[in-house]
């Protein structure tokens, strides 16, 4: 099936998507932003923000565009030892990634820019990226708490991405192929046991845990927010951020949470399909019906990943990595294994 | 010249530039950055010749993880701002080593293909795993097993047996020093990783 981004001009397609792509990115990022303010608020027995509105409508919808205005008027700072370029330039290093990851995401039957053969490939490989702005904001800040959190996201963000490619490589292999899409299709024709419509959540349950767990550690989302700690090393990487390039951090960590449970929703959960074995209408009310489905998946997720925010205390930094090298990478592996042997085993 | 040929050409150029700079950059961290450069522009041109996997596994290893490797182990062991003095005594011999070799490749290149025009065909990622793990199945599961033994050996090298060497307390400074001195010995950047990365490996296979 074709992008329904595709036009006849190649220039004006791809000028398309990238403009849908770019506005996604800000919107989703500002969406879970405000969700997560106020769900949080909640589940700690506060309001959250309740004044900053868009027009007739409180209860702070308005908070984050707020803050984003106050962000573009703030002074951008650059500390008189640090390394200039390497400093201005970190944050937009870290961001992209991210935005790039969302070129091969499935919205909805033919919503997505580009399916990609290797499309789980590109989306792992890219985002093995954003570790790179991190180093380099923290070294070029000259600053000892900033250099040790980015030491730390290094060290967290090398052992987490293990369990990531692995959960999803085992995807891979029971799907037969690496497309997002293809992986979405081919999942809402699995039977279980040959009756039971099935999404690879229920047979792969390790696998969308390990995932889940390692995307919130990838993100630096409470608890594994050790590089980021701000009671002992005031916000990592992030100390001596200022104004609109500090905004870009927090930006990617939004838009990390959205584009991290986008790829769970597509690998684990169905994609665009409301339950399992599910068909929709052809034609641009099967695309809607899809788009509303994956967001409304991205959200459930999302504000999972909040509600584990609001419930777990931090993790100490050794307790990270021996969970990830003794518990997550070995489950990993053995969930592989024992997925191959399946499908070998099973017709 | 059509787009793709114009798009190569500013791979290469950047990627060229890029490298040079690897080499020259009067700060290690900054040469390691423009080996991301250069790397990424290597994984373009791979995606210009249809080699799409390769390109992604070149992003996935050398960018995601070798740099990531490299810069970690800089900052572990010493992360200096600002230009320093690369006490490297050796430089024009290098220089007449990689202008050599370089002008060795481009003859043998140039020799071999000439102006032949090559098509380029994308290749499918299911023809690339029948190659890889049906026909070639047996060299490629050697090579594994030589990475897994070097890996395990690379371990029982770094790890410190119990009642050998110093105590782990007064070893702490010992060996940074230890670390800071190979670090300060070879030149290029991807030698210096060496110490870094073993002393990642350490700390995570050890805890």
């Amino acid at each position: 099936m074709e992008s329904i981004f595709t036009f006849d001009s190649l220039l004006f397609t791809v000028l398309v998507k990238v403009l849908v792509i770019v506005a996604f990115f800000f919107v989703a990022a500002l969406v879970v932003g405000y969700l997560e303010h106020k769900v949080m608020g909640h589940m700690q027995d506060r309001t959250g923000p309740m004044e900053a509105g868009l027009g007739p409508v409180k209860h702070g919808v308005g908070q984050l565009v707020a803050d984003g205005a106050k962000f573009l008027q703030k002074e951008d700072i650059i500390p008189r030892s640090a390394d200039p370029w390497v400093f201005a330039l970190a944050p937009g290093v870290a961001l992209v990634p991210t935005l790039t990851i969302l070129v091969v995401i499935p919205f909805g039957p033919g919503v997505w820019a580009e399916n990609l053969d290797l499309g789980l490939f590109f989306a792992l490989a890219a985002s093995g990226v954003t570790v790179i702005g991190v180093l380099m904001a923290g070294w070029a800040s000259a600053n000892k708490f900033s250099l040790m959190g980015a030491i730390r996201d290094a060290a967290q963000l090398i052992a987490y991405e293990l369990p990531l490619v692995l959960a999803g490589a085992a995807v891979a292999l029971q799907a037969g192929t690496l497309s997002l899409v293809g992986i979405v299709e081919r999942q809402n024709e699995l039977l279980l046991f040959g009756a039971v419509p099935v999404w690879y959540g229920i047979p792969q349950f390790v696998g969308l845990g390990l995932f889940f767990v390692a995307a919130m550690a990838e993100l630096n989302r409470p608890p594994f927010d050790m590089p980021i700690a701000d009671s002992e090393i005031i916000a990592g990487h992030m100390t001596e951020y200022t104004g609109l390039r500090f905004a870009f951090f927090l930006l990617s960590e939004y838009a990390g949470m959205v584009v991290l449970s986008a790829l769970a929703t597509v690998l684990f959960l169905g994609g665009w399909y409301p339950w399992p074995g599910a068909e929709l209408p052809d034609g641009p009310l099967g695309a809607v019906i899809g788009t509303v489905v994956t967001l409304a998946k991205i959200i459930i997720l999302t504000l999972l990943m909040t509600w584990a925010r609001a419930t777990f205390p931090r993790l100490r930094e050794d307790q990270l990595q021996t969970m990830a090298w003794t518990i997550l990478i070995p489950l990993a592996l053995a969930q592989i294994v024992v997925i191959a042997i399946v499908i070998v085993v099973l017709p | 010249m059509s787009i793709p040929d114009l798009f190569m050409l500013g791979a290469f150029v950047l990627g060229g530039a890029a490298a040079l700079l690897v080499v020259t950059a009067r700060n290690v961290v900054h040469a390691a950055l423009y080996l991301v450069i250069a790397l990424v522009a290597v994984a373009a041109s791979f995606l210009w010749m249809g080699a799409e996997f390769l390109a992604w596994a070149q992003v996935l290893v050398y960018v995601g993880a070798v740099v990531v490797l490299i810069l970690f182990g800089l900052m572990l062991t010493r992360a200096p701002i600002g230009p320093m003095a690369q006490h490297n005594e050796n430089r024009k011999f290098a220089v007449a080593v990689s202008g050599g070799l370089f002008v060795l490749l481009v003859t043998v290149i140039v020799a071999t293909f000439g102006d032949a025009t090559v098509d380029v065909t994308p290749v499918r990622v299911a023809d690339l795993g029948e190659v890889l793990y049906v026909q070639w199945a047996f060299p490629f599961m050697v090579l594994g097993f030589l990475l897994t033994v070097s890996l395990i050996g690379a371990l029982v090298l770094a790890r410190r047996e119990e009642g050998e060497g110093p105590l782990p307390d007064d070893t702490d400074e010992g060996s940074d020093q230890g670390l800071e001195d190979a670090a300060q010995e070879p030149g290029p950047s991807d030698v210096t990783s060496a110490p870094g990365a073993g002393d990642a490996g350490q700390q995570i296979g050890a805890p």
